[in-house]
């Protein structure tokens, strides 16, 4: 799929660099430093208005998906062919679909799907595909020869074809196995990011001093290499978000998604397309709220990743 | 190499073969960043003979590489731009020529020698190809007679092999013979001036001294002016016949290399001279000047220098800045108390 | 050179293998966890177990390891014994299908038994042309505009190319598919048709909302462009990135040294340099757009191979789903070996390494 190709070249994905400090303090140091970038880069996106217009255009929409009761007080399902593809008006905000069913609701409800399945995904990638980079990057050797060899043989699979063969084959198209499908394809694009700065944040020096005075594996790789592998994850993970609702949409469209009388996005515009002549506003409003949300996704990762890195200061 | 290369070149209109192939007078340049104007030259003069070598000798930003870009017109602009003076060709000023013509003067009449040959040459083309390039686009030649042609200049420049090695990429080269690719490649159109800003930099001791070997032979062979851009004392006092000590954008003591060696006239220069270690003085501690230079984005009123000097007076601490005094007939200082700098040793 | 080649070669055996496992487990593993996919043509009707049977075996489910979940269907017990080296197992199902992939030519049967090869034959000239003007399309004018936005770092057309690339990146395919066909197509076509003076060629074959035989070029010229509108953004905003790093590049300034005319010193130069990440880039990308496909040839009814894979998915003919993707998935990789010895040809530090 383009869009996921797309956010993967649009991240930068070096490590966060910097000076270490000095190597008689070595256990708060790592701290310390990640700490004021941190406190900078929250300042920088606060003065950035792309970013807060976008966070909060996420904010409403994610507030549509948790709690879609706020919103709107009409079912969706409740439906009524005697008022079909009725125009907006005060009553119904979006009008009424070709079934007759209030479109607002539908939109409102539609946004659940979406980020419950972009959400559930992206947290099983940061979870696995990080894990399996940390390992990589870290032990090196065999470790890292078989899990690179795994993630090579994945990126070969372009990954909308392997959503439509799993999702064809295994026939029940739900938010778990749509999740899942997603998750299985992209995983090693995140993996690749955190074994590369990984093994560039290895050799630091504090990574030494930290192990020259005797800290263990475990504490060296989550208190010293974890936290600078961090940004460029943190990065990915938010533009892959854009890129999973972008995909959620794309593969219930072609009919290897979610179905009908399922609520969501990409089944409000792919029912309703052909009406666009008469109704365009069944088309544009479905539309507005995916590309928004894709679209705020992408632009909040790239603020971050500008406020992330100490380059673009 | 036969001089018949000048032949089709069309005389510069207006240009007196009398007049001197180069001199710079009141050069001024800045840079317009983000974060405010750099002023990188500010002031800059020299004069170049025929055969004669002309250092330029300064810490890295003090803006002689800045210098021999704008002599070749090759500044980065934006955000480089050359804001006054005159750089003078055989009394044309370049600056006034419009970018067709001194286009033309670029390669043929003045050519550059980059610092590390490794990036300044096109990683993707052969040596040939780059060397070859010269001769068909500035004499029209075939490919033919052009690669003919640069398998003739790498012999010049010494390269052993040099009908095969024509055909290879620059990354295929050692640091050295990288080197004498881009000898061969700013002498091939036999130019009357050669800048050569840090030739020997990137390059082994060993190397350094073949190279500077070189240049100094090919240089006598075609009688050409040789403007040195260096940091490097040792360098200076090898090959150069006159020395312009440059800091913070300024010349600010220019002297034949025997004068300067012997007698500095200005702290800057006598700290550079006292920082090189020396066999006789072996045992005795070195002495470094002490700061660093300034940002040229915020260079101090009145002297650059004054915040490092250990002769500074209040007089260096207000504009305008020392004007250039003449010491001798032969030489001049930017230092109001060069009488005290020159004598107190 | 030829050392460089030679590496390649050999890494792509393994890779080659390697994805069509995972092609062939994920397959599996759906299979076993969803019951036979055979069911599914049936809808609600309980067919008879002698048809289901020899549907099933016809379509190749019949292999028992389809059962176990979680089998990766790598070896079978031998009948009688033996089996391969005395094992007592011999090559299963995944053998099979590489065997009849790669030494009959054997991508599955459909339904009606006609052969995924042949249907893909049908389709493959569609997709053909839809790919070349996708791929000619997003390289002419995503280089051009990366060119121009890239010589101007800073400039108005430098934004104007930053921001409207972020964009269409955020514009999922099937909403920019489905827009531009209502919009363009329908919409603009409909008032260019209501015009005598244009040519048919132009307002029924040009400005569709769908393909038609009629014109089957000329009617794919827009599908093809929104095919390659995604990467056409990606494609310029790596050359401009490409073309800002170079055109400070010290090799450049010795190009300028050298007297060359600034038509030279860009277009061979800077150009020659800047361009070898985009050309991989398009490289790769043909495996994308082939993906992208599925979209656009579902969206304007273009009966190629993606239209083909989405047909069957909707009508649950998974076995033609699975052997088109494994086609497609091979030339993929096919395309990604031939961008890496392009990548040598074109950048001699690669080459000599």
């Amino acid at each position: 799929m383009s869009d996921l190709t797309s956010a993967g070249t649009a991240v930068g994905g070096g490590p966060v660099g910097g000076d270490g400090p000095v190597p008689n303090q070595p256990a708060t140091g790592g701290k310390e430093r990640s700490a004021s970038l941190w406190a900078d880069a929250r300042r920088q996106l606060m003065r950035d208005p792309v970013f807060v217009i976008a966070f909060l255009y996420i904010l409403v929409v994610g507030s549509m998906a948790a709690f879609p009761w706020l919103w709107t007080s009409q079912d969706p399902r409740d439906c009524n062919t005697n008022r079909s593809r009725l125009s907006p008006s005060a009553e119904h905000l979006f009008g009424t679909d070709i079934l007759g069913c209030d479109y607002y609701a539908h939109a409102i409800y539609g946004a659940r799907p979406s980020m419950v399945i972009a959400l559930m995904a992206t947290v099983a990638i940061v979870v696995v595909g990080g894990l399996l980079g940390l390992l990589a990057g870290y032990h090196g050797g065999w470790v890292d020869t078989i899990i690179s060899r795994v993630m090579d043989i994945f990126f070969s699979l372009p990954f909308l074809l392997g959503a439509i063969v799993f999702l064809t084959v295994i026939k029940r198209q739900n938010i778990w196995t749509i999740s899942l499908v997603l998750f299985l394809l992209a995983w090693p694009t995140i993996a690749r990011i955190i074994r590369g700065s990984v093994i560039s944040s290895k050799d630091l020096d504090y990574v030494h001093a930290a192990k020259a005075v005797g800290a263990r594996n475990s504490r060296v790789m989550f208190r010293h290499i974890l936290p600078n592998a961090i940004a460029p994850m943190l990065v990915y993970a938010t533009i892959v978000l854009g890129s999973f609702v972008a995909a959620e949409a794309t593969l219930t469209f072609l009919g290897v998604g979610l179905q009908p009388p399922a609520q969501s996005w990409g089944i409000m515009i792919s029912a309703h397309q052909v009406y666009f002549l008469e109704d365009p506003w069944l088309l544009l409003f479905p539309c507005g709220l995916l590309v928004g949300t894709v679209l705020s996704f992408i632009l909040m990762g790239d603020a971050l990743r500008d406020a992330l890195d100490p380059k673009f200061r | 190499m036969s001089s018949d290369v000048n032949v089709k070149l069309d005389a510069l209109p207006g240009a007196d073969p009398n007049a001197l192939p180069l001199q710079v007078k009141d050069l001024h340049v800045e840079f317009r960043t983000r974060n405010g104007i750099a002023h990188a030259v500010n002031g800059v003069s020299f004069d170049l003979r025929a055969g004669e070598t002309r250092a330029i000798l300064g810490e890295s930003g003090c803006g002689k590489s800045v210098t021999a870009q704008a002599i070749m017109g090759i500044l980065d602009s934006p955000p480089g731009f050359v804001t006054g003076g005159e750089i003078l060709y055989r009394g044309v000023d370049l600056l006034k020529l419009p970018e067709s013509e001194r286009r033309k003067v670029r390669a043929n009449r003045i050519a550059m020698i980059f610092q590390d040959a490794l990036s300044a040459l096109n990683p993707v083309f052969t040596v040939g190809f780059q060397l070859a390039e010269l001769f068909r686009k500035h004499r029209g030649m075939s490919r033919q007679d052009a690669k003919a042609r640069a398998v003739e200049l790498l012999d010049l420049v010494k390269i052993p092999a040099a009908k095969q090695r024509v055909n290879d990429y620059p990354h295929q080269f050692s640091g050295g013979m990288r080197q004498r690719v881009m000898i061969a490649m700013a002498l091939a159109l036999d130019p009357e001036v050669l800048i050569a800003d840090e030739p020997t930099t990137a390059l082994d001791v060993t190397v350094q001294a073949q190279i500077m070997a070189l240049l100094a032979e090919l240089q006598r062979e075609r009688n050409m002016g040789l403007v040195l851009i260096t940091h490097d004392m040792g360098v200076v006092a090898d090959v150069a016949d006159r020395i312009s000590v440059m800091y913070a954008g300024r010349v600010i003591e220019e002297a034949g290399v025997n004068d300067i060696y012997a007698s500095p006239a200005h702290p800057y220069t006598k700290g550079l001279l006292e920082s090189i270690p020396r066999l006789d003085l072996k045992g005795q501690e070195l002495s470094a000047i002490k700061g660093l230079p300034p940002a040229l984005t915020n260079i101090p009123p009145g002297c650059a220098f004054n915040p490092r000097c250990r002769y500074a007076q209040e007089v260096c601490r207000k504009d305008p800045a020392p004007p250039l005094y003449q010491v001798s007939p032969s030489r001049t200082a930017a230092c109001h108390f060069w009488k005290e700098v020159k004598g107190d040793e | 050179m030829g050392r460089y080649v030679i590496r390649r070669l050999l890494q792509f055996i393994p890779t080659v293998l390697g994805t069509m496992f995972l092609l062939h487990y994920i397959t599996s593993l759906a299979i076993q966890f969803s019951g036979n996919p055979v069911r599914a043509l049936f809808g609600d009707r309980t067919p008879p177990p002698a048809l289901l049977q020899a549907i099933t075996e016809r379509l190749g489910y019949g292999d028992p390891c389809l059962d176990r979940r979680g089998d990766p269907c790598l070896w079978r017990a031998a009948e009688g014994g033996g089996g391969w080296l005395g094992t007592g197992y011999e090559p299963g199902l995944f053998f099979d299908r590489l065997s009849g992939v790669f030494f009959h030519f054997d991508f599955g049967v459909n339904l009606r038994e006609r052969a995924v090869t042949d249907l893909v034959a049908d389709a493959i000239p569609f997709t053909f042309k839809l790919l070349l003007i996708a791929i000619v399309f997003e390289a002419v004018v995503g280089i051009a505009a990366g060119v121009w936005a890239g010589l101007r770092g800073g400039s108005f057309a430098d934004n104007l190319v930053k921001i409207s690339t972020v964009f269409i990146i955020s514009v999922p395919i099937f909403v920019l598919g489905v827009v531009v066909r209502e919009f363009v197509g329908v919409k603009f076509g409909n008032v260019l048709r209501g015009q005598d003076w244009i040519p048919d060629l132009i307002s029924v074959g040009v400005f569709t909302p769908g393909f038609k035989p009629d014109y089957p070029f000329a009617s794919l010229i827009i599908p093809g462009m929104v095919l390659g509108a995604v990467s056409l953004a990606t494609t310029a905003r790596l050359t401009r990135t490409s073309i800002m790093e170079n055109i400070r590049a010290d090799y450049v300034r010795t190009a300028k040294a050298k007297g060359l005319t600034n038509k030279r010193v860009i277009g061979v130069h800077t150009l020659r340099n800047s361009l070898i990440p985009v050309i991989t880039f398009l490289g790769v990308d043909i495996g994308a757009a082939m993906a992208g496909a599925v979209v656009t040839e579902t969206i304007f009814n273009v009966p190629g191979i993606g239209r083909l894979v989405t047909m069957s998915a909707r009508t649950g003919e998974s076995s033609v789903v699975i052997g088109v993707v494994t086609m497609l998935v091979l030339v993929v990789l096919l395309a990604n070996l031939l961008v890496d010895l392009l990548y040598a040809v074109l950048d001699p530090r690669i080459r000599y390494e």
